[in-house]
């Protein structure tokens, strides 16, 4: 399912809504998201799960094309902790055959 | 800094998208709910710019009960893995707090 489709789907639930609403909506959604975690801050989502962000230590890498060494700084990357519901259903459908 | 929750993203859709507060939280939960479904029926979810939420099925594998020591299988099942995509990656990186995550 892309971005376009989860929004297609909310929209035929909300008949009340545009298709052009539930678009901005969920583009919002998806920017308060990436701010969030842009500044540091976690997401918990009940039912859903949580995002928070990892620790990558600085290291040394490669160039793959020249072979040169490249030092490369710490980061900090997304992470995705799935919820207990979510983790649930999702196991669930795969007893179920999907 | 307390945790982004679903009330903290109504209230946003509230504030800027001008939805009602009720169309506001129904929006929340459907969001979340409606890529829930998807997962839960083996469909990969791909949310440009933020990353996609993937499946994979995991075979039976031998565990061990941590407190008890007792071997017990871990049994077949299928997790979501989140892989972030370039933009949010990169929005990401810059991060130079100092918090513990």
């Amino acid at each position: 399912m892309t971005k376009s489709e989860l929004v297609e789907l909310i929209a035929s639930k909300q008949p009340q809504l545009s298709v052009k609403d539930v678009e901005l909506a969920v583009k919002t959604i998806l920017d308060h998201m990436s701010h969030a975690l842009s500044q540091g801050q976690r997401i918990e989502i009940r039912g859903f799960g949580s995002f928070s962000l990892h620790y990558r230590a600085p290291r040394v890498g490669r160039n793959p094309k020249t072979g040169e060494t490249v030092q490369l700084p710490a980061k900090y990357v997304p992470h995705f902790k799935p919820g207990k519901e979510l983790r649930e259903q999702v196991n669930d459908g795969l007893k179920a055959g999907y | 800094m307390p945790a982004l929750t679903k009330a903290d993203i109504a209230e946003r859709l509230y504030q800027e998208v001008g939805l009602n507060k009720r169309e506001a939280k129904e929006m929340v939960e459907a969001f979340f709910s409606e890529i829930r479904t998807a997962l839960s029926q083996n469909e990969q979810v791909k949310l440009s710019g933020f990353g996609n939420f993937d499946l994979r099925d995991k075979k039976e594998r031998p565990g061990r009960n941590p407190k008890t020591g007792e071997e017990i299988p871990i049994t077949a099942r299928r997790v979501v893995t989140f892989r972030p995509g370039q933009k949010l990656k990169a929005k990401v990186e810059a991060y130079a707090g100092t918090e513990s995550q």
